[in-house]
């Protein structure tokens, strides 16, 4: 079997979900109830067997490092390869490098002692359950130089306005990688290519002052590299915005994508908490909304998204709503429309009402 | 590397009186609560009082016990000194072979795990309880009162008091006599089954025991009388909690309902003493319009369509529309059917309802029905035959 490497990038990925991504970066961002967006990627990688995986991290990884440990919750403690976190701490006087090619050339010895063949370099906001053998599989028959993963939308929405699109011919080549607003096939941020070619291709970038990976070492090579794309089939959710967490996350209570991004043979895995199950009391009254463990539901709660350790007090109502880790809502607090970050506290009969296309964000650890 | 304190934990037992509930496994790795196994209130007890050392002696159908304990890392005793470890009965170079004859018996055939640990003292656990308990104060006040051997007994009603063995204590706490389920009570102090001993002790009594070929190797039956009958100083320790054997399918079903009172005395939403277990890795549950649920512990990986009221729903379990569970235990990855109803049963793993099935009877004087087959199909035929 071929062995892949995986590599998460993180350096071009903006903190642009206002207050969540004040303390965190985009891909700490706490997600469907008991997740972190990372956990996505990582969890596509280990269950697509890659034993040993670089997270490129650039900005707020504290709460990162925090949550992923030494890997141990996607079996990725391991004594050979494993999960490697490596922040931007690097001393090379000669170092002539820019941008994300600073991450490839610093951390150069993750690849070249990887036993792998093909690295899959993977961001985080492009949320699906994806299997990178099958992009491989599709990879080697194609005997392409590298092979991009997109997703043919049904519809677009403002968060594909910043994602890069294709062009492909009728064999599954890419003509052509830009930005055009009307184009469907959005790029999810996801290539596989072989480990020396990767390797050749970072010496070449930084000998030619390039400072993005993808775009000038890959886009910019199109006309001479052969690149093909693979189409991803399954449940996909962008995450660029406020705007486009709260809708995917709206879709998920729904259950619109809810088998297809959980599968039993291929499982999320997430940090675990040890949290009891849920409890819900005489008073409770709970219609389509997803809640994780450890909740304590004495209230009213309808169309909402509750994570780990959320109390609600009797007579509180929740509507439309995602509420953090470890959260309080007292009695008769009202909340529709809101997204509260962890540990926030919302006391007796307060009132917090946002509207569906601009929910009210409350930052972490906030208390009123 | 010396350790002060080891732990055996008792866990061959079959629970016969639990049914079929334990008919593929050992009665402590039967579920509880929603989340739990039995057998995670003891090593979690033990983690959580600072005990990183546990031999784990199992006998009656190991697979499921011997995988879930694993390396012990859910309870956090995957240590390189100590940690847990699993201890089956093997073939001894000269004594030879054979099982576990008694719970004195497995201690015995198992001296030489203790011994390598030359522990001061060895706490004696059994795999069939639901408790939270500090064994640290245990060991503090079984150290401070010099006692040879310390038993934890808690109080029980006078009029339950028959069903129990009962320790007869003095003015101090010193136990002055030993009765077995006695007719005619004179205490009301209940064994709880964790004992702490004194190690150089208790091997002797062991060797002795071992020895004694009328003897049936129990630690309730043979080495505490014999330990009393030589006046050794044995104390009670008396616990304040909750405390309950779950040996039979009323009480399993009983000890899952008491932990949806309003205050259950036993909580499991406690972050200062967490009941540690292994996680299922399964999304949130979802909770649909149609569904109604109150009076309820739910895990994650449901999906409740239906309405619950008064149960206890372990993880991965499904519910569809027009379905109603009432007083109930649900355990993992069952699926209901539509417009099923159910009413004071435990539904075992795996299970599948058809729709439209009836289970249980609503009537308070009524039994605990339990479905129960790891084989759906059986579970099945079951219910064919209930609904005829």
């Amino acid at each position: 079997m071929d062995r892949i490497a995986g590599i998460i990038n993180l350096d071009h990925e903006q903190d642009v979900l206002d207050e969540l991504t004040y303390f965190r970066c985009s891909a700490a961002v706490p997600f469907a109830g008991r997740y972190r967006m990372i956990d996505f990627t990582i969890s596509n990688m280990s269950n697509s067997r890659i034993e040993s995986i670089a997270v490129f991290a650039r900005r707020k990884y504290r709460s990162l490092m925090d949550h992923l440990e030494q890997g141990k919750a996607w079996d990725l403690d391991r004594k050979r390869g494993g999960l490697f976190i490596l922040p931007p701490d690097w001393n090379d006087p000669t170092d002539i490098s820019q941008g994300d090619l600073q991450h490839f050339h610093n951390n150069i010895d993750f690849i070249t002692r990887t036993f792998a063949d093909y690295v899959v370099v993977s961001g985080t906001q492009n949320i699906c359950n994806i299997n990178f053998r099958d992009v491989l599989e599709e990879h080697k028959a194609s005997g392409a130089d590298v092979t991009v993963v997109y997703k043919k939308v049904d519809e677009l929405y403002p968060e594909h306005k910043r994602a890069h699109k294709l062009t492909i011919d009728e064999s599954g080549r890419v003509t052509d990688i830009h930005n055009d607003q009307r184009s469907t096939n959005v790029y999810m941020d996801m290539y596989i290519l072989e480990k020396n070619y990767l390797y050749r291709m970072i010496e070449d970038c930084i000998a030619h002052g390039c400072s993005h990976f993808f775009l000038d070492g890959i886009k910019a090579r199109l006309p001479q590299i052969h690149i093909h794309a693979y189409e991803y089939e399954g449940a996909h959710a962008l995450i660029n915005s406020i705007e486009s967490y709260y809708r995917h996350s709206a879709s998920l209570i729904n259950g619109a994508n809810h088998e297809d991004l959980f599968k039993e043979e291929a499982p999320i895995f997430t940090k675990v908490k040890n949290e009891p199950p849920t409890k819900y009391s005489q008073d409770s009254k709970v219609a389509n909304t997803l809640v994780a463990n450890g909740c304590v539901i004495d209230g009213h709660v309808e169309d909402s998204i509750l994570f780990r350790g959320v109390k609600v007090a009797k007579g509180a109502v929740i509507k439309n709503s995602i509420i953090m880790q470890r959260c309080e809502i007292d009695s008769n607090a009202v909340l529709e429309n809101v997204i509260l970050d962890k540990d926030c506290r919302i006391s007796n009969s307060r009132t917090l009402i946002g509207v569906p296309e601009k929910p009210y964000v409350v930052a972490k650890r906030v208390s009123m | 590397m010396k350790k002060e304190c080891v732990a055996m934990l008792l866990a061959g037992g079959q629970g016969t009186r639990l049914k079929s509930l334990t008919k593929q496994i050992a009665k402590p790795a039967v579920y509880f609560g929603g989340k739990y196994r039995i057998i995670d209130f003891p090593l979690s007890n033990c983690t959580n009082s600072g005990i990183d050392t546990v031999g784990v002696l199992t006998q009656y159908e190991p697979l499921i016990l011997n995988s879930y304990i694993g390396i012990g890392s859910d309870w956090d005793l995957d240590r390189k000194y100590g940690g847990v470890s699993v201890l089956p009965p093997y073939v001894q170079s000269e004594e030879g072979g054979g099982w576990y004859t008694g719970t004195a018996n497995a201690i015995y055939r198992n001296i030489k795990f203790l011994t390598q640990y030359e522990p001061d003292h060895v706490l004696v656990l059994s795999g069939d309880h639901i408790y939270k308990m500090d064994y640290s104060d245990m060991l503090d006040y079984h150290k401070a009162s010099g006692a040879d051997a310390t038993i934890s007994v808690i109080e029980v009603p006078w009029e339950e008091a028959s069903r129990f063995g009962l320790m007869n204590t003095n003015d101090y706490g010193v136990i002055t006599e030993f009765e077995e389920k006695p007719e005619n009570p004179k205490s009301n102090l209940a064994s709880m089954g964790v004992y702490i001993f004194r190690w150089d002790v208790l091997k002797r009594y062991l060797i002795d025991d071992a020895g004694n070929e009328s003897s049936s190797h129990d630690f309730g039956k043979d080495i505490i009388p014999a330990m009393l009958g030589d006046y050794k100083k044995m104390m009670a320790y008396t616990f304040d909690g909750y405390w309950k054997d779950v040996g039979t399918v009323a009480s399993l079903w009983e000890a899952n309902m008491d932990l949806l009172e309003e205050k259950p005395e036993l909580e499991l939403n406690d972050h200062s003493w967490r009941i540690y277990s292994k996680s299922p890795n399964q999304p949130p549950q979802y909770i649909s319009h149609e569904a109604n649920v109150h009076n309820a512990l739910i895990n994650e990986g449901c999906r409740i369509h239906g309405s619950i009221d008064h149960s206890v729903i372990f993880y991965g379990v499904h519910v569809q529309e027009g379905s109603t569970i009432r007083d109930s235990v649900v355990m993992p990855d069952v699926k209901i059917g539509r417009n099923v109803t159910i009413n004071r049963a435990i539904i075992a793993a795996g299970s599948v309802i058809e729709d439209g099935a009836v289970i249980g009877d609503p009537s308070l004087d009524s039994g605990i029905t339990l479905v129960a087959d790891e084989d759906s199909v059986l579970a099945k035929s079951y219910l064919e035959q209930i609904i005829k």
